[in-house]
């Protein structure tokens, strides 16, 4: 994937980093690296998962790419042109984002008509309420909530049908690219297959790019045509979904796979599940070197001293480890 | 299919037998589509409101008194500062009466056949009617009751939502001058600025000569030292509010602050601002008061409750009406507004919601 060529990509972040100052005594701070070095690029109407346990930077890396925090370092392309702080808002129109919570991602004192509307207002993509109104409605009936729901207060819903709110919101100015935070984790199985779904077919329908963050590695899987996969603020995998699946590299995305339920008991007693030892080291006090080092099976001394960098294994499999 | 058959086969799977039920008639089917009157947030807390007897009988009081002191001076032939003159001469007898009492002179009218307006609450010990004194004190104390708390409101809120917005080092340093202010003694304030006011004010100003220096100070005051309350309140609620995801989310659409402040920041925290606005109204009545007893609010001639109650001060075993009538109105207009605050909040504050 190297070798394409990079206007190709719609989105592109290249080491990009978020660090957040952390008090720790009076008067002295010390930098939480939240996202340290990541790159990755998207094409047009492609998904590109993000996993990874929580506390890692997923959330971290979708904010500061919708520049809601403002990057220590690195840089954003959005369609070949830099985003910087300056003229985010000419991408803001291009660029949407789908929140986690569906019970805080909306203003509890606003209708379902105001809160799907609010993009349009911002951007002004109307010339009359009517106009508005046929926009809300369409958006509404596309992400399938009823025409009646309009007048109605977001308290009035169940989970499943706020995150259909947010959805259309985000769909709302005609985005090319939505960064879905987790947008299925805070609901019930049952009700994440339907919404998994829609973001499918709204994929196929509007051709939007994705980046989809998750920690079910199953629902990523399902969605995403690549997958990346974090671990403490850096990334340490990224692949073909399928590829990522068939051939995992890292031991860390040994581990991960491996704790993915299997539905069928014969072939769940058969895989051998990895445990890992510890805990997540803190990201105030980084093991130095890999970070992964310290419940790595494979570590050896030349994982504490030096960090490993994304190489491509080939077909585009990159992955940072010394031993694999 | 026979049902011990069915039995048999699977006792957890779902066994139902379609002749067991019947078709729903087109009247059930529409039962099911009626859903609930969708409700705003401020018509729940307005029904809400409503139910809470204590903070209707607030309301009704306050109409009430609001009604009489725009209705009565129209009625009443007496003026608050007019020393009553019966017949075209001073009676030496008018002062200090008893409520509804006559005094010499206007006794020997009505019985002559005059009709005479009644002094409903007496006499002062000038000779002017007490009922109209008191419906202009009333007047006073609630319209800077008023003043004051809308100027606390503008600028307490401006500030707390500044402070909380930006965050930072600009809320720090703009919650380090509230915690000065705080810290700060309110009636020494009061009684220095009226001092230095006195000496340095333009007294043919004509808002100055309407209000008096000791006004002028008060609200000074109010407007210097007391919105760091609603300032904090106001800045909590809106740190609450930066930390809920839709406020990114309105980021993300590319929303200006101005739209954001607007549109969620202020309608999220309007009810704690509604419910500190209602209960800083008693609380500037009574300091004003408290400054009026003190000597220190309105200028005679023009009456407040408080001056009231401090004239009365003297003759206090002779006439105990002239405290209890001014005493009266200020602790009916309190207890109402701090119910009716108290309503508000069990309306309005959703932790309190069941």
């Amino acid at each position: 994937m190297s070798t394409e060529n990079k206007s190709e990509y719609l989105v592109e972040v290249k080491h990009l980093k978020q660090y957040f100052p952390v008090r720790t005594g009076f008067m002295k701070t010390i930098p939480l690296k939240a996202v340290d070095d990541v790159s990755f690029a998207i094409k047009p109407g492609e998904t590109l998962g993000l996993v990874g346990e929580s506390g890692c930077g997923k959330t971290t890396v979708g904010r500061t790419l919708m520049h809601l925090y403002k990057p220590t370092a690195g840089e954003i392309y959005f369609e070949g042109r830099q985003v910087t702080d300056k003229n985010i808002g000419e991408f803001r129109r291009d660029m949407q984002m789908v929140f986690q919570d569906p019970y805080s991602s909306l203003d509890p004192r606003m209708t379902v008509e105001d809160i799907i509307g609010e993009p349009l207002d911002v951007h002004k993509l109307y010339s009359s309420k009517e106009e508005r109104r046929e926009k809300v409605m369409e958006l509404m009936n596309l992400v399938g909530l009823n025409a009646e729901h309009a007048t109605r207060y977001v308290h009035e819903f169940s989970g499943g049908q706020r995150q259909r709110i947010g959805i259309a919101r985000a769909l709302a100015v005609n985005p090319k690219f939505i960064v879905c935070d987790e947008p299925v984790s805070a609901l019930d199985v049952s009700i994440q297959a339907q919404v998994i779904n829609m973001f499918e077919e709204l994929q196929e329908k509007l051709g939007v790019a994705y980046l989809f963050i998750a920690h079910d590695l199953l629902v990523v899987h399902h969605i995403s045509d690549r997958i990346a996969v974090m671990y403490l603020g850096r990334m340490v995998e990224m692949a073909d979904a399928d590829e990522l699946n068939e051939n995992p590299i890292h031991p860390y995305t040994l581990s991960l796979l491996s704790a993915v339920p299997v539905p069928d008991p014969k072939t769940a007693r058969a895989s051998q599940r990895i445990i890992l030892e510890g805990d997540v080291p803190s990201p105030l006090n980084m093991p130095s070197g890999c970070a992964f080092r310290t419940r790595c099976r494979y570590a050896t001394d030349k994982c504490a001293k030096e960090c490993p960098a994304l190489t491509d294994r080939g077909n585009g499999h990159m992955v940072a480890c010394w031993n694999r | 299919m026979s049902e011990t058959n069915m039995n048999k086969k699977n006792l957890l799977s779902l066994q139902i037998d379609p002749e067991m039920f019947a078709q729903a008639s087109e009247d059930e089917k529409r039962q099911a589509d009626v859903m609930s009157e969708s409700t705003s947030f401020f018509k729940d807390g307005m029904r809400k409101l409503m139910k809470n007897p204590l903070a209707v009988g607030s309301i009704i009081a306050l109409v009430l008194i609001i009604l009489v002191i725009i209705i009565a001076p129209k009625i009443v032939p007496y003026g608050y500062e007019e020393i009553i003159k019966v017949g075209g001469s001073k009676d030496k007898t008018i002062t200090n009466l008893a409520p509804f009492a006559w005094s010499e002179k206007e006794a020997a009218l009505i019985a002559s056949g005059t009709k005479l307006f009644p002094h409903i609450m007496g006499t002062d010990s000038l000779g002017r009617d007490y009922f109209i004194r008191v419906i202009y004190g009333t007047r006073v104390s609630l319209t800077v009751g008023l003043f004051a708390s809308i100027l606390v409101l503008i600028i307490g809120v401006l500030y707390g939502s500044i402070s909380g917005y930006r965050g930072g080092r600009t809320d720090m340093i703009m919650m380090r001058i509230v915690d000065i202010i705080y810290s700060l003694p309110d009636v020494l304030i009061i009684i220095l600025l009226s001092v230095v006011l006195n000496q340095t004010l333009n007294k043919s100003n004509p808002v100055v000569k309407l209000l008096g220096t000791n006004m002028v100070a008060i609200f000074i005051v109010f407007g210097l030292l007391y919105w760091v309350g609603m300032a904090r309140l106001v800045r909590g609620e809106v740190l609450k509010i930066k930390n809920n995801e839709y406020f990114l989310a309105a980021k993300a659409t590319g929303a200006s602050s101005w739209h954001i402040i607007r549109t969620h920041v202020i309608p999220n925290c309007i009810s704690v601002i509604i419910i500190t606005t209602a209960l800083q109204i008693p609380s500037s009545i009574f300091t004003e008061s408290f400054l009026s007893f003190m000597g220190m609010g309105v200028q005679a001639p023009m009456p407040s409750l408080g001056s009231l109650a401090n004239n009365a001060r003297a003759g206090l075993q002779s006439y105990p009406w002239q405290l209890v009538f001014p005493a009266m109105m200020i602790v009916i207009i309190v207890l109402a507004f701090n119910l009716l605050g108290d309503g508000l909040r069990d309306a309005f504050d959703p932790k309190l919601r069941r």
